[in-house]
This record gives C-alpha cells, structure tokens and sequence, in this order.
C-alpha cells in the first residue's frame, strides 16, 4: 500500500510543500503575547488541577529501576497524598521493558499507561525492529504509544518512508493510542513542523507530540502554536480530531498555564482536556503540586515536602 | 541617624551656566533590590522615597523570588570548603574597606564602619573554626567511633535591625558557617551599598539576597514560606508582630531567634550564640576495629 493511495492525495510531496509557509515573526510574536496573560486565584486553581490531569509523568532514564517505576506510577495515581481532592495525572510513560511493571502498578487505577517505542529516542533502527517494539509494549499492557518518526528520512524528503511506517506501527497498535513524536528540535524550521504534523495526521497519528526530550530544543510555545493551528486546520478538512502534547523542558506551572492560553485561544475548549492534550513532564509535576499547595494553604511550600524523583 | 549630607552632587563648574555651555547632570543612583547576585526593580514596580531617593518596596514576589534564589545557592555555598568562604567573607570585608566614603556619606560614622568590617573579619576567620569548637569526637560506650558536626541550617529569612554594624552582625553569622539568607533591610541605602560590596566580592549570587520596604508587609510570607528553614527576627521592633511570626514560623517547624530583650547591643562580643543558633549536629556513628 502506498502513502498516496492511502489518502487519496495525488502527491504526498505536493500537498506537504504545497501547505502556506509559516510566518515565523508572526508565531514567534503571537505566542509570546499570549504568554503574558496572567491567570489567577480561582482560574488559577481550575488551571492547575486540568494541567495535572494533563501530565505524562514520565521517567525514560537508562538507570530506570522497576523500583523507580512503581514509585512514579505511585505518585501519578495519588499526586499529593495529603489531599485527595488533587486529582490523578493522565498517564505515566516509560521504555518497554518497564511497562510489565507499570502495568501491575496501574491496574484499576485509570491512569493510562504510554510506552515509547520504535527505537526512542533516535528511530534509527530498521523497521521490522521498531514493529516488534511496539507490539511487545502492547502486549505487555501499554495502552497508548510514543513513537518517533525518522527525522532522517524527513529531512532527506523520503515522505513516502515516513508516511509508510506510521501507519506500520498504527497497525501494530491495535488498539493503543499512537502519539508521533515529530522530535521538532532536529526538524529545524517551522515550515518542516507544519508538514511533518500533517504527514503524521494524515498517516493516521491519535495524538502529534514535539520531542523525545533527548535534544537541545524541546517543546517551545511557538512550535505548538504550529501545530495547534495543524490540528485545527486537519479537522476541519478531514473531521478527525488529533491530541498534541508538547514534551520536554516544561518545568514550572507558569510554563504549563501559558500552554492551557495557547490552546483556549487556537483550538478553543475540544481541546482543553486530557484526551486531546498532554504534558510530557517530570519535574512539571512538582512545580503544579507546590503552586496548588500555596492556594489552598495561603503559604508557599517548598520541594521538601514532595517526592524527589 | 543624620543623612543630609549624603552623595553630594558634584560642585558645577564654574561659569558654564553663565557662558551657555552644557552643564553636566550628576547621575544619580536607584536603590534596587538585591537578588540572586543581581539588582533587580521590585517585580510589583513599587517605589518608596527614603531621604530624597527613590528605593524599590519589595513584595511577596520579590520574597518568593529571593527564596528560590536563596535555595538555589545554598547548596554550593554550603558544599565550599570552609577555607573558602572564609575567604571570600574576609574578601567582602576589603570591598566594604573600598566603600568607606559612600558609607561615610549615608551617615555611618567612622567608628562604626571600623567596627564592621572588624566584625565581619571576625566572623570569616570562624568559617573554618566553628566546626571544631562545636564538633567533635563523642566518647560512647561501644566500638565506634562518635563524630558530631555542626551542618547549616539552610535558608535563612532575617529581619534585620537599622544600623550597618546591626546588619552585617546578622547576616555575617548566617551565612559564615554555609547558609543562605534573605534580608528584610530596615534602612535601604546602607544595604544596598552593603549589597554592592557583596555584588563585587565572591560571594555567590542568591548567597545573600537583599529586599528593601516595610518588613511587616513581607516577613509573614517569609515566615509561614515551607522552603525557609530558619527565621531570624533581631530587627523587629514590635512584640505583637514577633509573636505572630513566630507563630507563622511554627507551621512549618522552622528556627526561631527572637528579637533580644531590652535591644540589641551590637558593640559587645556577640559570642558564638548567632552562629550556632543557625547550625544543626549530624553526629555519626562509624564502627571501629576492623
């Protein structure tokens, strides 16, 4: 099957270089204005009770431990044990050797499970590879997977290759959500972020994520304001709804509120939930957790009293 | 305390006036807050006017931001070698010898200013010395060697009294033996020039952070802050309030120093008391006779 019978579109190359260029002072300008909105006291509240909601907790260390895991997915199922008011994140993400693990530190909890997979973070491994490392994070319980695409075949034009392993390990998803991880940071203009989103939603993609968090440049507001406006604009030509999850290098609260303005002014409220919008983070999580603890004590806490991890 | 005769402008020189020449405008200094080794405006973009200057009124944002900047810094500061930060407190002491005009001119008297930067060579040359004078060796009825060691407290919120021998003798003892502090100044000038000194010798940025304003607006927050580990309260003049944070301060279970009784006499020997008020013991049992 090929890229172009797949969507019925004459020339994948065509349509891709075919999509209007992106105004970079213009995205660079919008999302910066759009970061200084401040947010406060009630709405702030609501705001970070959906950002923690939103959170991928993730740990993709090489020192990972099952130890490790359990604790991150203790923590993901009760976020702040002193309230049980603060609710349970989205998912927690991890390698697929340690989805075993999550998944009997998950089960009947309701947090998603994501795992990694097709060679994370570099994609470079052949493709009979990357669908045997999907289908084993599958079986093992993931339900939702991060995959990378092959920034090298991009960047050499080879749309076809891209587009062809998507729906590859689309299928070896079965069920699972997929989320493409476009790695933005090594794409490196915004023009290549627009395309490669389309190529990712027309090739069947559940959710576009920004990075691997293993690069220089992770996620920025301007590069998901590109693809916001990507998953605006493939709705409303082809009714589907695709998610986005910017992912690395979103530390504070205040980064993550900018996030929740930029999508309420681009995409509108169908995204402003953790079905159709995640935060791939790890030291996020803590920052939500002390900023939530200062509205509801009236005092500013400190990382002492959470969890390193 | 007589500050007329602060930072005179400079005398115009004769005739330019008359003659139609420019005339030279002095450029004045703005009193700014100090943290994280920078000199920021108070994020509120409040001023106060304290003798004719304009000085930045710090808010409780400015205390937050001093905080994850005190906390940021300590553990490098404290992770020195006590060789090290002594010299770097004795370098503060030449810079504050440097200063001794500007001092001069915001009223502090000659004397004084002798007996601060006395003062604080005495607290850099205990940097390396507290620790046996409050450590050592535990004799204990077993094979085991006992070691206790005094280990900084962490970050420090000081309310600090009015004069500069009153500052230095607070912050001086905090931060000698590896803690950070922030400092809730009462009079803005001289803690800014001290602030400068600390700006242009070693110390590491957010080792000592400055605000500026009215300390019954932002010590509350400081001490009911869960990431202040200790509240020093020297400065405070109203009982009332002390009390109250004091309170505050228990939340969260942080060291309290209370404002001395009957003031503050900063002229006598201050003792070991400010330094180890601010130190916690680790004491370690190691087996012996292997």
């Amino acid at each position: 099957m090929t890229a172009t019978a797949t969507v019925g579109l004459s020339d994948l190359r065509a349509f891709l270089h075919g999509l209007p260029g992106v105004d970079k002072v213009g995205v660079e300008g919008r999302a910066a204005a759009l970061g200084t909105r401040s947010v406060k006291t009630g709405s702030k509240a609501k705001a970070i009770d959906l950002a923690i909601r939103m959170v991928d907790l993730t740990t993709l260390e090489g020192a990972d431990t099952p130890g490790k895991v359990r604790a991150l997915c203790a923590k993901g199922r009760r976020p702040d044990p002193a309230d049980p008011g603060c609710p349970p994140v989205a998912a927690i993400c991890v390698y697929p050797a340690m989805v075993p693990v999550a998944a009997a530190a998950l089960a009947g909890s309701g947090v998603h499970l994501a795992s990694v997979a097709t060679a994370f973070p570099s994609g470079q491994a052949p493709l009979e590879v990357k669908l045997a490392d999907t289908r084993a994070a599958v079986a093992a319980g993931a339900d939702e997977v991060d995959m990378v695409i092959s920034r090298g075949a991009f960047l050499a034009g080879d749309y076809t290759r891209v587009f062809d392993e998507i729906v590859a390990v689309r299928e070896a998803c079965g069920s699972a959500h997929l989320k493409v991880i476009l790695e933005t940071g090594e794409l490196g203009t915004y023009d290549n972020v627009r395309r490669a989103s389309w190529l990712a939603m027309l090739a069947g993609a559940d959710f576009i994520k920004t990075s691997t968090g293993k690069v220089a440049v992770n996620a920025t507001l301007p590069i998901t304001l590109v693809m916001l406006e990507a998953v605006r604009d493939f709705r409303a030509r082809h009714g589907r709804q695709v998610g986005v999850k910017p992912a690395g290098g979103i530390k504070t609260t205040k980064d993550a509120i900018k996030y929740l303005v930029l999508i309420n002014e681009t995409v509108g409220d169908d995204w402003l939930s953790p079905d159709w919008f995640r935060f791939g983070a790890s030291s996020l999580l803590n920052d939500l957790l002390m900023q939530r603890t200062k509205l509801t004590t009236g005092h500013y806490s400190g990382p002492d009293y959470f969890t390193l991890d | 305390m007589p500050k007329s005769s602060k930072v005179a402008a400079p005398a115009q020189p004769a005739g330019t006036a008359e003659s139609g020449a420019s005339v030279r405008l002095s450029v004045r200094k703005t009193y700014k807050l100090y943290i994280g080794g920078k000199f920021p405006r108070s994020e509120s973009g409040r001023t106060f006017v304290v003798d004719g200057d304009n000085v930045a009124l710090a808010s409780r944002k400015d205390a937050r931001d001093a905080v994850v900047a005190a906390r940021a810094a300590q553990p490098g500061w404290a992770g020195a070698t006590a060789y090290n930060r002594g010299q770097v407190l004795y370098r503060v002491a030449e810079m504050v010898e440097a200063r001794r005009a500007e001092f001069a001119a915001l009223g502090v008297a000659a004397g004084e200013l002798d007996a601060v930067i006395d003062r604080w060579v005495w607290y850099a040359g205990w940097a390396d010395k507290i620790a046996q004078v409050t450590g050592g060796a535990n004799p204990v009825a077993g094979p085991f060697f006992n070691i206790s060691a005094p280990e900084p407290t962490g970050v420090v919120a000081v309310v600090a009294p009015p004069t500069l021998l009153g500052l230095v003798s607070v912050i001086a003892p905090a931060v000698v033996t590896g803690n950070t502090a922030v400092v809730l100044a009462a009079d803005p000038q001289i803690a800014i020039t001290l602030a400068e000194a600390f700006a242009t010798s070693d110390v590491p940025g957010g080792v000592v952070n400055v605000l500026t304003g009215r300390y019954a607006e932002t010590a509350p927050w400081l001490a009911a802050h869960a990431d202040v580990n200790a509240l020093d309260l020297t400065g405070v003049e109203s009982a009332e309030l002390a009390a109250e944070l004091e309170r505050a301060a228990a939340g969260t279970l942080k060291r309290v120093l209370r404002p001395p009784a009957g003031g503050a006499d900063f002229t006598a020997d201050p003792g070991l008391r400010p330094m180890t008020a601010l130190l916690e013991t680790k004491t370690v049992w190691h087996p012996k006779g292997f």
